[in-house]
Order: C-alpha cells, then structure tokens, then sequence
C-alpha cells in the first residue's frame, strides 16, 4: 500500500482478472465463428505483460501494454480516459470489458470508457446472441431477470462470468509466444545479463534485440501516455477526482455473546430467551 | 466539470421500472435525509420516467423535500444514454453536492456514464457515508464537510473511506439493502420542479427486442428471521434441516455462496457481499464457518445464533449466540423445543 491510500501494483503479481477472461473468451468466440482480429490492451506496471503473454496462448492476434509511471494512482475516470486514449489508436467494432475487477469491484470502467469513446454500452452480457452485419445483439441481465438488446456497431459490452467457460492456453500457442516480451523486459534481461555494462551500449543491445522480437511477431506493444496522446491533466492522481481519505483493516467487533450448550437443556433456555424478548414471536 | 459547490443539494436518483419505485432509492433516502440535514441543505430526488409523476409523492413522504421531475416518451423504458443525459443537464443546471444512487444494475449501468461525462468522482457499491472533514497530506489544506464514502475492497478485507475535494459533485452508488427502509409519512409536504428533457431517438441507441422478468423467488432482505445454511450442512438433502427451521419459525431459508455453489439451494438465497445484505432480527447461521464476504451480508443481523462444530470458525466472533456442536442434533433440538412452546 503507498502512504496515500493507493495500491502498490507493481509489487503485486499481475494475474488475470476473472470476468476478463470471459470477455476474452467472448472475443475469442467471435473470431472463431466471424473472423475478424483481436488485440488486447492493459494497463499496469511492467509485470503487466504477464496478462497478455497469457492472451496469446488463447489465440489473440495483438497485445499492448500501456505502461507509464505517470498512470499511476489513477482511479477509474482517469483510467478510462487513459485506455479510451489507447482504442481510439485501433480499429475496433466492438470493445469487450469484464463486468468488474476483483480487486475494486467497480464495474466502473466499462461504462466510463464507452462514454469516452462515444459509443453505446452493453453492460452484463451474459450471451451474445447476434452479430449481423453492423449490428450486435446480447441478452442482459437486468437483476430480477433479463433483457435482449440490439445497437449498431462499434458498441462496448462487459461481460459476466455468466456468459461463458474461458478456454485454456493451447500447448502450440504456448510454445511460440513464451518468448513473446514488451521492450522493457528486452531491456530488463540485457541488463540483467550484462551487469555493469555501460548503459548506451545497452540500449543499443536492447534496440537491436527488440527489432529482432519484432521480426519474429514476439514484441509486445508498449505504449506509454505520450505515445497515446493522452492529456496528462486527465492521468494519475491528478485526473482522479476519487482520493482515499482512510483505509482500515475490518476489525470484528467483539459482540456480547453466550456460549450456548448443544444439549437440550443449553438450547431450550436459548430459544425461550428469544421469544421473551420477542425475536422470536 | 462542476465546482466545489457548498450550498449544492443532496440527490438521490429514483430509480424506477413501468412505474415501480425500486427499494433502493427508498433506502437511500434515510440516509441521504441525513446527510442533508448534517449539511443543512434540501433532500432531493430526480425522477425520471414517462407517466410518473405519481411517484413523486412517495419520495416526499419517504423523505425528499423536492423532486425533479422529468417526464418524456424517450425514457419511458431506462436506457444509459437518455437517463445519463437527462441526469447529466439537470446536475449540470443545479449543481448539487452530492448525488447518490443504488448499486443495482441500473445505477451502476447509468452513473458511471454521468461521471464520465461530468468528469466527476465516483464510488462504487458504498456500505455506509457520512460527513467528514479531510486534511491533505501534501499541503494540509483542510476541506470541511465531505461526503465519506465508505466501501470493502480486496474482498472485504479492508474498509475505505473515499472522498473528493476538488471536483463535484460527488458521487456514489450504494450497496442494496445495507440501509433500512424509513417509514414513509403521508403528512410530508415537498416541492415538485417539472422539468424537460432535450431527447431525440439518437439518444435510444439500444433496442430492447424482449424482456423477461424473474422474481426472486424469496425476499431475504423484508425477512424477520432468517436461517441459512453453508457447506457444512454437507449436502442437498441435507438442506432439508434448514427448510425445517425456517418453516417452524416462518423464516426465510438462506445460504452462503459455497452452499449456493454446491447446488444445495437456488442463488436467490445467497446472503453476503454477491448475494444480498440482510439486517434481520434474528440470523441463524448452520454450519457456516463465516467468511468475511459472508459475514459483509449479515453482520448486521440484531441478534445471531452460530451453530458449527468447529469453535474456532469466525462466524463465533459476531455471534450473540455460540453454539458448539454438530448442527445434525442441533438443529432438530431447536425444531423440537420451538414445536413444543
């Protein structure tokens, strides 16, 4: 945790989050019946890319990573605005979110990103029932039941857990993107393998081996928020309105409590006690 | 981008459907009466809808001194662009403080959308707000009379409060059933602003082909007792001991998400940070060792009888009653004793 409240995430192990496997999942369904390209973007620390090496060894065809310490503390508006940055800078008929992280549990992004893109939202998307030409239609769930919607292309849908069994990694894919790194992790490796190396000889070292990752379709696309265009005003902390005031861990509160026997006698002074008091009527 | 406004009023969204309140914006409304008052400010409700200036009433005796009332064909059924859009040029016009709404599917489908497009703050599936001053660390400037807003993250292990000082209004969704309902009072008196919606079709982007409504098939959180069950009950038929403690006490039977998961009973009846958030008079707890997503759900419960064989299960830690035994003789002991009363 740093002093303001906010997550260290480069400390922490990137995984996958749940309903955006579904999401992949999802996309990975389109594509099998309707062709078309997926590419995946995150945003995170460098450790990020983990999440989309994974996204190869399920069949996507692009991954970005967008990186830049200047993301950081970014709450869900300024990640929003940052991610709308990055999928304005791709072709795109339809964005696929999970519904929520399980981290926040927001389910907050989605729907701030389609805004910022302009587009309509399909939110809990539990199946997808058709995709016509320029038009998409999905059944919702609305809480006490459900709803089937249709719009026009490009629209953005999240997606629940509901929707779909996310495949596994496939053992060729595996095979030929285990490799598959972004430029910082070319450059983390050289120096790690040249220690005490001076440090123009590698970046040199790491240009050179990045052009042949690239070469090879092994380069993971890393953007950062120049790159993207995005106006720095909207980014980090200062494009969050949301600040954390506290944070506490949940302490259970010792309640006034009777240990009560499990015999007969323990449970019938229980239960008469209950209804003296009327809990029980 | 709407300034720190401090004579801005409190707002609820009520949300409604062919003409239903849902529960809740009455729930808010409690709260939100309270806030206003802490802020000496009105209670508001936006009231969105075609043909549903009946409501507006109800939101007067639950608590709100004014309804904003906006009527028009294009939001006769919810759709996030028209509501957002609707809710975006009213806040946008009157500048209130604050504006709630509940966490269910349609308030987190619909505020994020307004956030977005007001680049405001905005929290999601709050447990409890107050008001509270804040003190920033970097230049101990010191903003008084913020809206606290309160929610579990990373699975309920931890309790935020978050705030937003330079950019209103703020903003927050709020979990279902964590607040009580208030009692309405027919004598309440409030203002009703009639106002217009600037809509055309382009506004409707969705079409809605069918909708199906599903009932919940029990109503956990209007419950007086509630007795529910988790993985150790050990198995479907099992379960059969929750029904009949419910049925003699006229309870409503309950689960955990385990026991839901492992298709002991239908969903409906899972109680805790996924499933509902029930504050019964009486919770009785079987054979749930008591995680805190679960515990998130019914803590709260008046009075809570725990029955488990294992001492050290964390359900005993917010038990009033602690019952250390194997809920199969348990549980047919309390049946009987309640039979013979």
């Amino acid at each position: 945790m740093n002093d303001d409240g906010t997550v260290n995430r480069a400390a922490l192990p990137a995984i996958f989050n749940p309903e955006d496997l579904n999401a992949l999942e999802l996309a990975l369904q389109i594509k099998d019946k309707f062709g078309g390209k997926i590419t995946v973007i995150t945003m995170g620390p460098p450790v990020a890319s983990a999440i989309l090496r994974d996204s190869f060894f399920r069949g996507v065809d692009d991954a970005i990573l967008i990186t830049d310490i200047r993301c950081a503390a970014s709450d869900t508006l300024a990640t929003s605005y940052i991610l709308s940055c990055a999928v304005k800078k791709v072709d795109y008929d339809i964005v696929l979110c999970g519904r929520q992280a399980i981290d926040g549990d927001t389910a907050q992004v989605g729907p701030q990103l389609a805004e910022k893109l302009g587009i309509p939202q399909i939110t809990y998307v539990e199946e997808l029932i058709e995709l016509n030409g320029r038009t998409i239609t999905a059944r919702r769930n609305i809480g006490a039941g459900w709803q089937q919607v249709k719009t026009a292309l490009p629209a953005l849908l999240t997606v629940t857990s509901e929707a779909n069994e996310p495949r596994v990694a496939a053992a060729k894919k595996i095979m030929k993107y285990k490799n598959a790194h972004t430029p910082i992790e070319v450059e983390q490796k050289i120096e790690a393998e040249n220690s005490g190396a001076d440090e123009a000889d590698i970046k040199a070292l790491a240009a050179h081996k990045c052009s042949e990752y690239k070469q090879a379709n092994l380069l993971i696309k890393q953007w950062d928020l120049d790159f993207v265009g995005a106006d720095l005003n909207w980014c980090g902390r200062s494009g969050s309105p949301t600040k954390v005031h506290r944070i506490q861990s949940v302490v259970l509160a010792a309640k006034e409590s009777k240990d009560v026997e499990p015999n007969e006698n323990g449970i019938s002074e229980m239960i008469h006690e209950l209804i003296e008091d009327k809990t029980i009527a | 981008m709407i300034d720190v406004n401090r004579d801005g009023e409190v707002w609820v969204f009520a949300e409604q459907h062919n003409g239903q309140l849902e529960d809740t914006p009455i729930e808010l409304m409690s709260k939100a009466r309270r806030l206003a008052d802490t802020l000496g400010v009105k209670l508001a409700a936006a009231l969105l809808g075609d043909n549903v200036k009946g409501l507006a009433a109800k939101l007067v005796h639950y608590g709100a001194d004014k309804v904003y009332l906006v009527e028009h064909p294009l939001l006769e059924h919810y759709q996030a662009n028209s509501y957002a859009k609707a809710i975006f040029d009213l806040v946008h016009k009157y500048e209130p403080q604050i504006v709630l709404y509940g966490a269910t599917i349609t308030g987190r489908d619909l505020a994020p959308r307004i956030a977005s497009a007001a680049k405001a703050g905005l929290t999601a599936d709050c447990t409890d707000l107050q008001i509270g001053d804040h003190t920033t660390i970097k230049d101990g400037q010191l903003h008084k009379n913020l809206l606290f807003q309160i929610r579990p993250a990373f699975g309920g292990n931890i309790i935020a409060t978050i705030i937003n000082y330079d950019r209103w209004p703020q903003m927050a969704t709020v979990r279902e059933g964590v607040m009580p309902m208030p009692e309405p009072d027919a004598a309440r008196r409030g203002e009703i602003i009639e106002e217009k919606a600037e809509l055309s079709q382009q506004d409707l982007p969705l079409e809605i082909l069918q909708e199906h409504k599903r009932p919940k098939k029990v109503n956990l959180k209007q419950a007086r007792i509630i007795v529910a069950g988790g993985a150790g009950v050990g198995s479907k038929d099992n379960f059969k001991l929750i029904w009949d403690l419910a049925n003699c006490l006229g309870a409503a039977p309950a689960a955990t998400r385990a026991a839901v998961d492992l298709g002991f009973i239908d969903g409906d009846h899972q109680v805790g940070q996924t499933g509902t958030t029930v504050r019964p008079n009486l919770y009785i707890a079987v054979g749930i060792s008591g995680a805190i997503q679960h515990q998130a759900g019914m803590s709260q419960s008046q009075k809570i009888i725990a029955i488990n064989n294992d001492p050290d299960a964390p359900i005993f830690q917010v038990a009033h009653y602690k019952v250390v035994g194997d809920l199969n003789e348990v549980v047919p002991k309390m049946i009987k004793t309640i039979k013979e009363k």
